[in-house]
């Protein structure tokens, strides 16, 4: 992709007008019906679908000059595909983009959740490669949908089922299902189980599957429940190691190989989270004092 | 005690002039019985009789072009081809049950055969782990399947095993009424004897209800209470099994009996 490459005559946030409305009218829907699949006529954008153009439409549709713009992949703002997301709507929008999750409007993400809480007002926009839950086990597209309608979701704890039986635990590390308000069982999008709880929020979130076309959102503070069984409660799951770098010993982490002796530390994915954290003074095992850098 | 015979007892089932066309074609026409609970009731015929279309009619997988099918629910009785769809899928995975011809068909091949057992049960909002795989393991105990097979696919499995976890499968839930579709078909003749066998125990352990489609007479000797036989969509002949197979009045039934018909 790029951004560079994109020349010439385009409007706001490079989806014509019209396309962003038909996008709104799929997100009203979703968000009026919170976990319900609505399908949209997805557009070709600027770059492979990988690179997240369900999220990218959404972000497109919704943006306004005012809106400051943040996108993270797997928590970590300077990746390829953030740094090129970024790019992209800074050249065609002009918006103002940032790393920080407190001051961002509305935040493009793949795979994770920040740890800051969102308040009211931010919009939490996932990119989605797959959003059937029920897709694993029930190929047929006419039949999945059949039994989101008569919300016969058994299905879905098979799955649950043959995870246990298999592992002795329900091994489903990211894109765990949960039941939205009650009615729709729902795939979160790659985000790892430790991020479901804080499915529960205060910021609107969007999600938008590009290559599948489907468009689903929860609203503010809808009950949203992991799916599990009585004798295999969910459970969220962390590594028991503490973040190397600012010694967060609550966040999402990952493991980093540091030399090829082996050598490792483990260090929070979401970015910003750690340099606020060290920003402010906190230090962990492997890290260095700010003020001493 | 109540006699099982007893008159008073109204029918779990009852069919009234169910037809099903395809264009000009008849699938079947002027269907008419009644089903009571406990009974088993065999369906023959030639392939292409309309007997498979029957079954799909009756079973909720096609709608009839005319006719009721007519089912007791808690002493109503209710018009399954009128009800909404998912009044009908519900019956379909508690009350009813369906037992395909190819296994594959009524299984999930991908999961273990401990959640094929399980589904139904998950599907009714069981969700305690060890209490489903307990009755998915009791159950497998039932149809001769070994508890140290739960965890293994049926991909893995022989094609009796295969039809004998679909089965497992479908009366988990305890169903009061199991639809079968050439049970037996396709397999080795020594197969289907210990298939047979398992069948006709659970039906009269659970006093199950069943209607029954083959092509085969040894299967409907040994299962069923009554036969209907069928002949270009229409019933040709009705009665109780012994009767219609030793005394057969009508001259289809008779060629049909003397297996000068290869059906
Ligand atoms: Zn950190």
């Amino acid at each position: 992709m790029s951004a560079e490459q994109i020349s010439g005559e385009y409007n706001f946030a490079y989806l014509d007008e019209q396309t962003k409305r038909m996008i709104r009218r799929a997100l009203l829907k979703g968000l009026a019906i919170p976990g319900y699949q609505v399908p949209f006529a997805s557009r070709e954008m600027p770059m492979p679908y990988g690179w997240g153009t369900g999220g990218v439409q959404i972000s497109a549709a919704i943006m306004v000059p005012e809106d400051r713009f943040k996108v993270i992949d797997q928590g970590a703002d300077d990746t390829t595909n953030a740094v090129s997301i970024r790019r992209f709507f800074e050249k065609v929008a002009q918006v103002e983009t940032t790393e920080k999750t407190t001051e961002a409007t509305v935040i493009q993400t793949r795979h994770r959740i920040p740890e800051r809480d969102l308040t009211e007002g931010q919009v939490l926009v996932y990119q989605v490669p797959i959003p059937e839950p029920l897709r694993f086990l029930e190929p047929s597209e006419v039949e999945t949908r059949k039994m989101h309608a008569l919300e016969e979701y058994g299905l879905m704890h098979v799955k649950l089922y043959e995870d246990i039986a298999r592992h002795g635990e329900i091994a489903t590390s990211y894109a765990y299902p949960v039941k939205v308000e009650g009615r729709y069982v729902m795939d979160p999008s790659p985000i790892p189980k430790f991020d479901n709880p804080k499915l529960e929020m205060s910021g609107i979130q969007l999600f938008g599957a590009g290559r599948e076309q489907r468009i689903y959102a929860i609203p503010p503070h809808t009950q949203v429940v992991s799916l599990d069984f009585e004798d295999y409660p969910f459970q969220r799951m962390k590594a028991p190691q503490c973040c190397d770098l600012c010694g967060a010993g609550e966040s999402y982490l990952d493991e980093v190989i540091t030399d090829d002796a082996g050598g490792r530390m483990y260090v929070c994915s979401d970015t910003d989270f750690c340099r606020e954290r060290r920003e402010a003074g906190h230090v962990g095992a492997l890290g260095v004092a700010e003020d001493a850098a | 005690m109540k006699d099982m015979t007893d008159i008073d007892t109204g029918p779990l089932l009852r069919v009234e002039g169910l037809a099903k066309y395809y264009g000009s074609r008849v699938g079947c026409e002027a269907v008419s019985f009644d089903l009571h609970p406990g009974e088993v009731m065999g369906i023959v015929g030639e392939s292409g009789s309309g007997k498979t279309t029957l079954l799909n009619c009756l079973a909720g997988h096609l709608a009839p072009d005319r006719g009721h099918v007519l089912f007791d629910r808690a002493g109503r009785m209710v018009d399954t081809v009128t009800m909404s769809e998912p009044e009908r899928r519900m019956l379909s995975r508690t009350e009813w049950a369906f037992v395909h011809q190819h296994a594959h068909e009524g299984l999930r091949m991908n999961v273990s055969a401990g959640g094929n057992v399980g589904e139904r049960l998950m599907g009714l909002g069981a969700r305690h782990y060890g209490n489903i795989r307990e009755q998915a393991v009791d159950w497998l105990g039932r149809v001769e399947i070994a508890e140290d097979r739960v965890d293994d696919r049926p991909t893995a499995f022989s094609g009796g095993m295969r039809q004998r976890l679909q089965i497992a499968r479908n009366l988990v839930t305890g169903p009061r009424l199991v639809f079968m579709d050439e049970p037996t078909g396709g397999l080795d003749v020594s197969v289907q004897a210990r298939l047979l066998d398992l069948l006709r125990g659970l039906v009269r352990e659970m006093g199950l209800s069943a209607i029954i489609v083959t092509h085969d007479l040894a299967v409907v000797r040994l299962l069923a209470d009554r036969l209907m036989v069928m002949k270009s969509g229409q019933v040709v002949e009705t009665g109780l099994t012994d009767q219609v197979l030793d005394d057969p009045q009508h001259e289809y039934t008779q060629l049909l009996v003397s297996s000068v018909l290869q059906v």
